[in-house]
């Protein structure tokens, strides 16, 4: 009975111990060993050497694909969060009808992009969308053709994952935003300091743990980002807009490629495990103090 | 409020009026946003509303000329999702019966993990709390073939039991990272009390704790909800024919391969398929907001 | 009458002491929407009429991707379907993986053999059995053209890729957009490969598509294959990228674009709309011989239970049955697969695909579409995808194209 009520806590956690255990690391593992071997349409398991990572990094897809993501995560990471925390500092110089403005600003986070991608497709498509009614309204030489534009597809990528997650950043920061002891505004108002400074060198430094949380959700949809890339531009104009989770899936599930699919899913895994690692290490040693 | 109170005084010095400008300019740049965000809202809601026929003729992006409701009757009721005809009806309530358990389930789980983690810290607590994390950013297109041997394994392929175990399982991370979050905040101080006074481990969590979580519950069913009601990649792997959730319906509506496109219906369809996520936003939004600031996000 | 014939049939498939067992058939499948699902249920209203319990399993999406995704997932969890929507060489790689039952005994009954054009028939077999019966014969090779357009500009549908090119060089002066197209990758693949036919010849596309034969692929030909797409990618409007190949159909019907290459299922868009063929809109193979076909076929899975084993009986027997034959190519705009079925109830269009695919299945030149999954594995044709989309898509030489061609099916595996 003693022994019992000692170790209940690690009893409650070890449920979700060994599930973690064998359905996130145990499946890692098993993509490890799937991309050292020659398998097709379903896994096999004779170990065949390192020919799929040979291959994907010969592949030209693949280059694109893996600096498409760096080149979206940043813009994406980046931009969500300036424009979430400039949103949620507007928002919190009592604003009228701040519900319903931030109702709106959140909303696209409830909706899934099989969805919306077909809308946004709408819009950023020349001949039908934005640039089809600017022109419409007599200024002829407007022109907004990313979507076309092999160079430029990626960042209307970004502009569809920005719309949908920066509601969500904003709603983070403007919590934050709000739980700042609000005596010490108040002093800082009192002595004179302008409104902006008071942002820029007393709350937007107290709320670094919102940054890193905002980063790891981030960060996390960036690297899952799928339905968007699928529902928006297919990959397209040829393959200028893929991203490691497209790649993968396309090879694993319509090519019947699921070694070359389980290499390059090692490979992302990598690229998280480089990001995120430093993250919760910084992040435990902080709470531990 | 009474900034505006002030700048209509008669007498205006230079500075209110700057004030009042900035105020102005602060309202147009919101509602600026506004209209950014509210923009495919609006092109689905208008597209629906139309007949194919003017959809076909060309502007996609305009108000309806005549408005009919005949593609929201057609997407709930009518639209072929395969051989039947029967719209998103039936696969809304398939939908229903994988969201609801496993938002539950996993709520629970995260709560009680969250609890351990944050307040009964023993050797290897940050371990599993980092394993966990760690395990948010597994792409989920890796997981679905073994987990399909899993499954198959366990006897619960293809039904909705099978669905909301896989929910239950990558929905931990989040769910654990909340509650983490939010209970690292409550001073250790309230459990040892509780622990002198005679409280179990359980005794505490039930009488002290829950009862504290409301805002992050909030946050949690909010955040698993749409997660588990939008997705789309474990409902088509992981069902058959009679457990399939409504987004595998839209896919079927909306992607057809080689027949024609009813594009009014699919956008329809779509926002009916999104309709409770969006609802649960409109009602819950002002918790959302409030259960972060009660703490979840300031660790 | 006819329930207790497929009764007999499906009672001789199953072992004994299986005399009472109920066909039971789920049946996964990607066609959802509109025609394709009426077409579906044609097949499982015959099912219930012969007795059998059908449980619909679709799933839509991309060509069959969210399909072979639910398909893979089932297989592996030990929980297969009855019945799947397989096409080209993944069916005899499915049967490699060892998951596919024998129809065989359905097939020699009903004289498959006799029935189907020889190169398709291969396709349904694995190692000597039957493994898959086929649905409809789709044509690939089509350009379909606003009849109005043409006749005002004085043009007539090309029958070389030199004519197609003047014809196009006038309309563009007259302000009409000469190629509807789509950018999607299988969109830039359907035209590469009615390109490729055109120009290399149906031996010269045997050779590079489905023998993969190197000398072939960087050919001087092949070049010149690459060069015409270049031309093409002149005539179509910029903002092709992305577009749905319905839009571009549409395109065409409303006079705004003259020609289109595409499937025969694009006569399904026409004729929805309305228009009549060889009126409103015209069909012709695209310049150059041969024919290149995609067949949908149903693949039935290795599955325990009498019922389920005489389920896949009869579905076999019926999808490869006239009546079934006849209904549903009506609805989908492809023609039956079997050449003993009776045309009258048909389109101009597809009594032309018919006879032309009489024609070259006796000449040798009826080939499988590489687009489409029907001549390669998923990962080879995957591989020739990236390398056509990326040159019609960017400013890539054809030499360089060719190059990139050789090296990706190299390291296709």
């Amino acid at each position: 009975m003693q022994f019992l009520e000692r170790n209940l806590p690690k009893i409650m956690l070890a449920p979700s111990f060994v599930a973690i255990l064998i359905f996130v690391y145990g499946f890692i593992a098993w993509t490890g060993w799937v991309s050292l071997t020659r398998s097709r349409l379903m896994p096999r398991y004779e170990i065949d050497g390192l020919i799929q990572y040979q291959r994907l990094f010969d592949s030209l897809r693949w280059d694109t694909a893996f600096g498409n993501l760096f080149l979206f995560g940043a813009l994406f990471i980046g931009i969500s969060m300036i424009l979430g925390l400039v949103l949620a500092i507007f928002l919190d110089q009592n604003i009228r009808a701040e519900g319903a403005i931030r109702t709106i600003y959140l909303y696209p986070m409830a909706l899934s992009m099989i969805v919306t991608g077909t809308a946004w497709k709408w819009i950023l498509n020349p001949g039908l969308g934005l640039e089809a009614m600017v022109r419409s309204w007599g200024y002829e030489d407007f022109t907004f053709d990313w979507l076309v534009n092999s160079d430029m597809a990626i960042y209307t990528i970004v502009i569809a994952a920005i719309w949908q997650s920066s509601g969500f950043v904003m709603a983070l920061f403007l919590a934050g935003l709000r739980s700042v002891d609000g005596e010490i505004i108040k002093a800082a108002q009192i002595d004179g300091i302008p409104t902006w400074r008071v942002y820029s060198a007393i709350i937007i430094p107290s709320m670094a743990p919102i940054f890193l949380s905002a980063f790891i959700v981030l960060a996390h949809l960036a690297i899952k980002s799928f339905d968007l890339v699928i529902a928006l531009t297919g990959g397209g104009p040829g393959f200028a807009t893929d991203l490691p989770a497209t790649y993968m899936f396309s090879m694993a599930f319509s090519r019947g490629d699921i070694g070359q699919a389980a290499s390059s899913a090692m490979v992302m895994m990598g690229v998280v495990f480089a990001i995120v690692v430093p993250y919760l290490y910084s992040e435990l040693r902080a709470k531990n103090d | 409020m009474t900034d505006t109170a002030i700048a209509y005084s008669p007498a205006r010095s230079q500075g209110q009026i700057m004030k009042l400008v900035l105020r102005w300019l602060l309202y147009v740049l919101l509602i600026t946003f506004a209209l950014f965000y509210l923009a495919p809202l609006f092109v689905m809601l208008t597209t629906s509303l139309k007949t194919l026929e003017e959809i076909r003729t060309g502007d996609l992006i305009s108000l309806p000329r005549e408005v009919t409701f005949d593609a929201w009757r057609t997407a709930w009721s009518g639209a072929c999702t395969g051989i039947q005809c029967e719209g998103v009806r039936p696969f809304f309530w398939n939908s229903v019966l994988i969201a609801f358990p496993a938002v539950i389930l996993s709520t629970l789980i995260g709560a009680m993990n969250g609890y351990v983690v944050a307040q009964w810290q023993f050797k290897g607590a940050n371990i599993f709390f980092a394993l966990l994390l760690f395990g948010c950013f597994i792409p989920f297109q890796v997981v679905l073939l073994p987990m399909a041997r899993m499954l198959g394994l366990m006897g619960i392929a293809g039904t909705i039991p099978g669905l909301i175990f896989v929910h239950v399982v990558y929905g931990l991370g989040f769910t654990t990272l909340f509650f983490r979050n939010y209970y690292v905040s409550i001073p250790s101080e309230l459990v040892k009390a509780a622990k002198v006074d005679g409280a179990g481990f359980f005794r505490i969590f039930w009488s002290i704790f829950l009862p504290l979580s409301l805002p992050i519950i909030v946050v949690t069913v909010i955040w698993q909800f749409t997660q588990i009601w939008n997705d789309f990649l474990f409902g088509v792997s992981f069902s058959q024919a009679g457990t399939q959730p409504v987004t595998v319906a839209l896919n079927n509506i909306v992607n057809s391969t080689t027949g024609v496109k009813e594009y009014n219906v699919d956008m329809a369809a779509a926002i009916i398929a999104a309709l409770p996520t969006l609802i649960v936003y409109v009602i819950a939004g002002k918790y959302f907001v409030r259960g972060l600031t009660a703490g979840s996000v300031k660790g | 009458m006819k329930k207790s014939v497929y009764a007999v049939s499906a009672f001789a498939l199953c072992v004994a002491g299986a005399v009472h067992a109920e066909p039971q058939a789920e049946v996964l499948h990607y066609w959802t929407s509109g025609g394709e699902a009426k077409s579906v249920a044609v097949l499982q209203e015959e099912f219930a009429a012969n007795g059998g319990t059908w449980t619909d399993m679709p799933v839509a999406g991309g060509g069959g991707d969210a399909a072979g995704t639910a398909l893979r997932a089932r297989v592996l969890s030990g929980n297969a379907p009855t019945a799947a929507q397989i096409k080209g060489p993944a069916i005899q790689e499915w049967y490699e993986e060892g998951v596919l039952a024998d129809i065989s005994a359905v097939a020699e009954e009903n004289g498959w053999a006799d029935v189907l054009p020889a190169s398709i028939a291969s396709h349904m077999q694995c190692e000597g059995t039957w493994c898959a019966a086929p649905v409809n014969v789709h044509r690939v090779d089509w350009i379909w053209a606003n009849a109005d357009v043409l006749a005002a500009n004085d043009i007539t549908m090309p029958t070389t890729w030199e004519e197609f090119n003047a014809a196009a060089e006038k309309l563009q002066a007259a302000g009409i957009i000469p190629l509807a197209h789509g950018g999607q990758a299988w969109q830039d693949a359907t035209v590469f490969e009615a390109v490729a036919l055109g120009l290399l010849g149906p031996d010269g596309f045997r050779k590079a598509f489905v023998e993969l034969d190197q000398d072939a692929l960087t050919s001087d030909e092949m070049i010149a294959v690459f060069d015409q797409m270049r031309v093409l990618r002149g005539y179509v409007d910029p903002n092709f990228p992305g577009r749905d190949w319905n839009l571009a159909t549409a395109m065409v019907m409303n006079g705004e674009a003259a020609f289109q290459v595409m499937g025969d299922w694009a006569k399904g868009e026409f004729l929805a709309a309305g228009k009549t063929p060889g009126e409103d809109f015209l069909c012709a193979s695209t310049p150059g011989e041969g024919f290149l076909y995609n067949v949908d076929s149903f693949a039935m899975f290795d599955v325990d239970g009498d019922d389920k084993k005489a389920g896949q009986a009869l579905l076999a027997e019926l999808i490869v049955g006239t009546k079934f034959q006849e209904v549903f190519n009506l609805n989908k705009g492809s023609i039956p697969a079997r050449v003993d079925v009776a045309l009258d109830a048909f389109d101009s269009c597809a009594v032309l695909s018919a006879e032309d695919m009489n024609a070259s299945s006796e000449g040798g030149s009826l080939l499988p579409s590489y687009a489409h999954g029907m001549a390669l594995r998923g990962a080879q044709s995957g591989a020739i995808t990236d390398v056509v989309t990326s040159h019609f898509n960017s400013d890539m030489s054809s030499e360089e194209a060719v190059q990139q061609l050789a090296s990706a099916v190299l390291n296709s595996l």
